[in-house]
């Protein structure tokens, strides 16, 4: 459903700090998938995200999504299919409108904003609905401010959003590094149900690993803007967190090692 | 004392235009807007032409909330399309409009309008009354129709501010990440908002230039400010009702701020000090809108306050 072919990625082009991050990047994200992401700190995850998304053009190669070439496609175009939810729980919803208002604009996505009213009330049941399968008792406070609840809540809240209207593809970046072991625990499950009912293809990013596992059907690490490792089925099911972990040691010794041939 | 109170009332009502326009952007989109200082003298400008010209009132009023969108929209063009920052595409446009509304003037600074009719004219109907009640009716009959026009106004951003539309304009101030995840272009957001916000200041400021019956391109310098004090001082010192809309409450703020700069220069005041005096009553009313600052300065007092 989606594909990056040949994709090109340079920083601060034109001065010293110019920093090339993708040479060639290719992946091919099949339709129904759920794959996994690692990789350490700076290695190219969010980036991916933003160019699959439109918030960063590349500077060479293609996207096709669903057939279509979206290179040029802006962000916001391209958010009607795809949808994302980041590690800050204050990035996807509006803390000053009420939960309902946030659900009723999310419902919205991809209609028109017109002068109809902003709350349908023919709505507010399936808004219930949707909530009382959070388990978070947020359908008891349709009307509270978004800014009134907790990291966690919002998080949910997201999601749910993200989701409302069935988006091709969603894309999750460390969307619970930012709570609590137990909130986090029950937004990957939360995350899992929606995916799995609403059949969406997914990526998440995460640094956990033992997520990263246990989650989805396919798992890719990133190192310095190339894919490492990229396994799926029956390949993925065998590995452990230990063999993960191998594999992250075993780069940053090739790492020191390159390092220290460049200083030598 | 009556037409004290209602000096300060109709100026109230009359810049509490103003403060719905300013809401829009500061409160609303969170875009200051410096062009309104522009905008509401063109506001001005365009309705003493059209009245000295044709007389035709409904026409003023029209032809100013159009110029005002008109100059909304380049600011919102400078900013969105040519990636000026918003501070500078308000000054930007806020500069040019000077010389815009020299030109509509044809170069007059300022334009009497004393023997046109304006909107607050008592029409000859009032002769039909009984004596008495004629004087009363002329004396408040300003008023009378500024409360009407601010009622219908405020009534009509409530209702627009509930659309779908409205929503989006209100999430483009709270997060505007979530406007492009709602799949909508911010910058056409941020553009709309622009230009109703600077069509109502234009609209404030036609209103303005009647009551005064008088033009002067000095009516905008400082007006954002004045805008910004009523909205502040709306928000902070009437927040604690919280069932009130803000459309209500800014409303409320512009009178008040009348009545303080009112009450500062019956207090013999030099008029002069007018614009120091509007600086402090801004800072005191943001102290008190402080979070952090308010427990401090109301230490050991009722802490609901
Ligand atoms: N907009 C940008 N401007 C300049 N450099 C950028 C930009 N976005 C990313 N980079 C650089 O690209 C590299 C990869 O960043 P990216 O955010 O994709 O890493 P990541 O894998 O998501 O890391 P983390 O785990 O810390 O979130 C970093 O070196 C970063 O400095
Ligand atoms: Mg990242």
């Amino acid at each position: 459903m989606l594909r990056l072919s040949n994709i090109e990625k340079r920083f601060y082009v034109g001065t010293p700090h110019e920093n090339q991050l993708y040479q060639d990047l290719n992946i091919h994200i099949k339709d129904g998938e759920f794959i996994t992401v690692i990789g350490s700190n700076g290695s190219g995850k969010s980036t991916f995200f933003n160019i699959i998304a439109g918030t960063l053009q590349p500077d060479q190669g293609s996207i096709l999504f669903k057939g279509h070439d979206i290179a040029h496609q802006p962000e916001h175009l391209r958010s009607r299919h795809i949808a994302r939810v980041y590690q800050d729980p204050l990035k996807g919803t509006a803390p000053s409108l009420t939960i309902l208002e946030n659900l009723s604009m999310a419902y919205n996505k991809g209609k028109k904003f017109n002068l109809s009213r902003g709350v349908d009330q023919a709505l507010i049941e399936h808004f219930k609905q949707e909530l009382k399968a959070l388990n978070l008792g947020l359908e008891e406070k349709l009307n509270n401010r978004v800014g009134t609840l907790s990291g966690g809540q919002r998080q949910a809240l997201s999601l749910l959003m993200a989701t409302l209207v069935q988006p091709e593809l969603l894309l999750l970046d460390e969307h619970t590094a930012a709570l609590d072991p137990k909130t986090s625990e029950l937004i990957i499950d939360l995350t899992q149900r929606l995916v799995r009912e609403k059949e969406i293809t997914t990526v998440m990013v995460t640094h956990n690993l033992k997520q990263a596992l246990d989650v989805g059907d396919r798992l890719i690490m990133f190192h310095k803007g190339q894919i490492v490792l990229d396994l799926s089925g029956e390949e993925k099911h065998k590995l452990s967190v230990m063999d993960l972990i191998a594999k992250f040691n075993a780069l940053n010794l090739m790492n020191e090692l390159n390092d220290s041939l460049i200083l030598g | 004392m009556l037409s004290f109170g209602i000096e300060v009332l109709n100026q109230g009502l009359a810049y509490g235009v103003l403060a719905i326009a300013v809401t829009l952007t500061y409160k609303i989109l969170d875009f200051p807007d410096l062009s309104v200082d522009g905008s509401f003298p063109l506001g001005s400008v365009i309705a003493a032409v059209v009245l000295l010209k044709w007389g035709n009132i409904p026409l003023a009023l029209f032809l100013s909330f159009i110029g005002g969108l008109g100059a909304g929209l380049l600011t919102g063009f400078l900013h969105v399309k040519l990636k000026i920052s918003n501070l500078l595409s308000g000054i930007l446009v806020m500069t040019g409009l000077y010389s815009i509304n020299l030109m509509i003037a044809n170069n007059r600074s300022n334009l009497p309008i004393f023997n046109v009719k304006t909107m607050f004219t008592v029409g000859s109907w009032v002769e039909n009354l009984p004596q008495d009640l004629q004087v009363w009716v002329i004396r408040f009959y300003p008023s009378i129709v500024l409360l009407l026009v601010i009622i219908v106004l405020k009534l009509v951003m409530d209702w627009f501010l509930e659309t779908k539309l409205g929503f989006l304009l209100r999430i483009t101030g709270d997060n505007p990440q979530l406007v492009i995840a709602l799949g909508e272009d911010i910058g056409k957001t941020k553009i709309l908002g622009l230009m109703l916000s600077n069509g109502i200041a234009a609209f404030s400021g036609a209103i303005a230039m009647q009551m005064f019956r008088f033009y002067d391109i000095s009516l905008g310098s400082g007006i954002v400010v004045v805008g910004l004090a009523s909205v502040v001082l709306g928000t902070s010192v009437l927040g604690f009702m919280k069932s009130w809309k803000i459309t209500t409450l800014v409303v409320l703020g512009s009178i008040l701020y009348r009545l303080s700069i009112s009450v500062a220069l019956a207090l013999k005041l030099p008029p002069s000090n007018l614009k120091l005096i509007t600086a402090i009553i801004f800072v005191l009313a943001l102290v008190l809108n402080n979070k952090e600052l308010r427990p401090k300065l109301l230490k050991g007092r009722d802490k609901h306050a």
